[in-house]
């Protein structure tokens, strides 16, 4: 027993030193990173919730999507060297105030509540929301229909400021908020809800690929002026200028059209 | 002494009054006060479920049937050896609906207490095992059965024993609860996140509902205190 005990605080031991060698080797080529190299890239923390597909996703150890695509390829242009943070939705504009992350794109529609707490570069895609029910579902047709339903949205999104207001009008309506849009269609799937108010690409990307749905789209695209943006924190002229920018080289240089072909 | 004059007291409370972050606390008090009592529901019913379900498997687990001894290790190691926020999900979107129509609450209170029992079973196991062996023989050899000894000798002496335990796992549940905010239990945790997703204040917000699991932790633990004092026979 004795013996057994200090084997394994050997290897404890062994374990820590090989966290300590690794983290020293990736302190070392951090330092090479940050000197100037030829192009002299500056860093771009963008922050994001990688739950929204086709916009961020997860893709192995990578975040891939139509925005990821999009950040990338404005750090290409703009000489920003572009890193990729995930965090929950609602934590996206906190942390552009704060400082924490330099900007965030993540689908996020450019809305005047926002507006106070952070600048929005022009915007980059025109959204929408869009009802998603059960295939069966034959009550819900149209917003009208929402009221005194069971809706779903994620926490913090335009779909679940209009799930409020409906709330709002008639108060027998149930409004059921998760921390990501995937957990709101498990819902729908499983019949705990009666609609999901999202925007409507991620919904159209999710029937697309889901295997096996019971969900389908009803109704017109509504909250037509939802346009999503690229956050940065506020005052921050030169960055929001450099995006601005990068967006419109993008746009002019025919790559942003590519990658909008990529995704839908 | 204009530090201590009466209106700079007020420019205090002024200024903090006024503060966005003052007002969004303010207006949402109730609504956070009706989360809190969402806590203490869910808290209550899963520790009444864990108990059940710890008496059991504890008792399983130093029994010397194989079967109920295999069956109560299995669960205990289960519900100990991964995640609470694993457990939420797997049962929440997984199993709990292929067995009934599940809605979020009763899933909750399920989860939370399915957990709770593999680690109320450990803690009446030590109870039990804790007393000294000379009870059950004495009991035995008054003419008791083992059940009749264990029920009404070892287990109102192992009870005492493990209040102390018992009060740390009801406080860690009750602060655990803020898990099931995930699968949108109107509880204190998700009514803050909803309030601060609109609103961004996280110090104001997330600082008052500290406060508020603090009085209900707090007020757990006092009520072990007295439980502790009224059932001391030294």
């Amino acid at each position: 027993m004795r013996n057994f005990v200090k084997l394994m605080l050997a290897g404890l031991l062994v374990l820590i030193m090989a966290f300590a060698l690794v983290g020293c080797s990736g302190q070392d080529k951090n330092d090479a990173q940050s000197e100037p190299g030829p192009s002299e890239a500056k860093k771009l923390v963008v922050g994001t919730n990688a739950t929204f597909p086709p916009f961020e996703m997860q893709e192995g150890n990578d975040f891939t999507g139509f925005d990821m695509d999009l950040i990338r390829a404005i750090g290409e242009v703009q000489g920003f060297e572009v890193e990729i943070k995930h965090m929950d939705f609602k934590a996206l504009v906190p942390s552009v105030q704060s400082g924490k992350i330099d900007a965030a794109i993540a689908g996020m529609s450019i809305t005047p509540d926002r507006l106070e707490s952070v600048d929005f570069t022009e915007s980059y895609f025109d959204a929408g929301l869009i009802i998603a029910v059960h295939k069966d579902n034959q009550d819900i047709q149209s917003t009208e229909d929402l009221k005194g339903k069971k809706l779903a949205a994620q926490n913090g999104t335009i779909g679940a400021a209009y799930c409020e207001e409906v709330k709002k009008a008639d108060a027998s309506t149930e409004v059921r908020i998760f921390d990501d849009i995937g957990a709101a269609f498990m819902e729908l799937e499983k019949g705990g809800v009666d609609a999901v108010v999202n925007d409507h690409p991620v919904t159209a990307y999710y029937l697309k690929t889901a295997t096996d749905t019971n969900a389908k789209m009803v109704g017109d695209i509504f909250s037509a002026d939802d346009q999503y943006g690229i956050a940065v924190k506020k005052g921050n002229a030169e960055l929001l200028k450099a995006l601005n920018e990068g967006l419109a080289k993008l746009k002019e240089n025919g790559t942003y059209d590519e990658i909008y072909s990529k995704w839908f | 002494m204009p530090l201590l004059d009466s209106t700079f007291g007020l420019a205090i409370l002024d200024a903090i009054t006024s503060s966005a972050g003052f007002k969004v606390v303010a207006k949402n008090f109730v609504y956070f006060l009706g989360g809190a009592w969402y806590t203490i529901f869910i808290t209550a019913l899963s520790v009444a479920m864990g108990m059940v379900l710890g008496l059991f498997a504890g008792l399983g687990k130093l029994s010397k049937n194989k079967i109920i001894y295999g069956i109560s290790t299995a669960y205990i190691d289960f519900f100990r050896g991964t995640p609470l926020f694993v457990q939420i999900f797997l049962l929440y979107f997984g199993v709990l609906p292929l067995i009934y129509d599940n809605d979020s609450l009763s899933s909750a209170i399920i989860a939370l207490g399915l957990n709770s029992g593999a680690y109320i079973a450990e803690i009446l196991r030590a109870g039990i095992q804790a007393i000294d062996k000379g009870q059950m023989e004495a009991a035995r050899s008054l003419g008791m059965n083992e059940r009749q000894a264990m029920v009404l000798v070892i287990l109102p002496q192992a009870f005492k024993v493990v209040i102390p335990p018992l009060i740390n796992e009801f406080i860690a549940l009750l602060k655990d609860s803020s898990l099931v905010s995930a699968i949108t239990v109107a509880e204190l945790m998700h009514r803050g996140d909803l309030v601060f997703a609109n609103t961004y204040q996280a110090t104001w917000v997330f600082g008052t509902i500290s406060l508020l699991y603090l009085v209900m932790t707090k007020t757990i633990s006092m009520l072990g205190d007295y439980a502790e004092r009224r059932l001391a026979t030294e």
